[in-house]
């Protein structure tokens, strides 16, 4: 095992529950190389709601809350306002994050309170069957829709620089290197930051919408299906069609953070 | 020589560094660990160039890379 994994993982909780190649474990292997890099590990908290992308939280050995479906975001809010000097992370999955949690995804973005939202997007619910998710492709065959999705997908980066998130990034499990410097850039970041980490589902997704089990092959497609930003800014949208734009999407220094605003005013109450 | 070993307790054979590998360094093995995957190994460990790619994108944090920086 990686020196990494051996010093900051929960041994008793090995090994993952993961499936052989589900893109969630390269998530946690470039969040563990941030951690290590910033020393964050003693003031870490991470939350974690229900999904298989919720368990990333229970291997790391740091303080950690595994919350009722798609309440991840409520849970760490609450949590950043009590103990604002620590560093939050929340894991969750595309219909933890924003289906089922959606409105708390949208309020925390207005609020930007100061905390990392790392959402791993496999385009399906994995762990209860494969049904359709909010950010399932369009016209694609899941347990739930068998003859195709009749639903326009989510682009959850969209709605996090509308509804005013200051970080977003979007990166896949096939940019490792580049994923990791985006969580270390969104713990850095003060005001909430959002990374969509677009991951492989072999036993779901892989199967039944794109017709792929093998796990290195649907990383290859994820890679070979996304544009770099500086790229995409000279392609037009038809070239763009079907392609996933992946770099540092949106950034916004300077905007008022919630849990300071808060404190700032209870200490002009009190003075 | 880079020198990658890869921790058979762990590897859940989903072969994804063996795609990546830009060197074409790790080859799949016939033996099995004790959950029955068949694990990789790297057969050409001289071509490796120690761009960390396979190290960082294991899903189960399996493999370590020690670059050797006395090789010129």
């Amino acid at each position: 095992m990686h020196p990494i994994a051996e010093k900051y993982l929960r041994k008793s909780a090995l090994p993952t529950i993961f499936c052989p190649g589900c893109g969630h474990g390269t998530v946690l292997n470039s969040f563990l190389r941030v951690v290590d890099d910033l020393g964050i590990m003693d003031d870490l908290s991470l939350v974690g709601g229900i999904g298989c992308s919720s368990w990333v939280p229970v291997f790391v050995n740091a303080d950690t809350i595994h919350t009722l479906h798609g309440r991840a975001i409520a849970a760490a809010t609450g949590l950043k306002l009590a103990q604002p000097e620590r560093t939050v992370v929340v894991f969750s999955g595309d219909g933890d994050c924003i289906g089922i949690g959606g409105n708390h995804f949208i309020h925390a973005c207005r609020r930007n309170i100061d905390m990392t939202v790392v959402m791993m997007d496999n385009h399906i619910y994995g762990m209860t069957g494969g049904q359709l998710a909010p950010t399932t492709p369009f016209h694609s065959k899941t347990q739930t829709s068998p003859h195709g999705n009749p639903e326009i997908p989510f682009d959850a980066c969209k709605v996090a620089v509308a509804a005013g998130a200051t970080y977003v990034a979007r990166w896949t499990c096939g940019h490792p290197r580049e994923l990791a410097r985006a969580i270390k850039e969104g713990i850095q970041h003060k005001g909430f930051s959002f990374i969509q980490a677009v991951s492989q589902c072999p036993t779901q997704a892989g199967r039944y919408i794109y017709g792929l089990a093998d796990p290195a092959e649907m990383v290859k497609m994820v890679k070979e299906n996304s544009v770099r930003l500086a790229r995409a800014e000279k392609m037009s949208p038809e070239e763009l069609e079907g392609k996933m734009v992946v770099g540092k999407l949106y950034e916004e220094q300077g905007k008022p953070e919630l849990a300071e605003s808060i404190y700032a005013m209870m200490k002009g109450r009190k003075g | 020589m880079n020198r990658i070993t890869i921790d058979e307790q762990y590897c859940k054979g989903c072969r994804i560094c063996i795609d990546q590998c830009p060197k074409d360094v790790l080859e799949i093995s016939t033996t099995r660990n004790p959950k029955g995957y068949l694990i990789p190994h790297a057969v050409r460990s001289e071509d490796c160039i120690g761009c960390m790619l396979c190290e960082m994108i294991c899903p189960d944090m399996a493999i370590t890379v020690e670059v050797s920086n006395n090789e010129k």
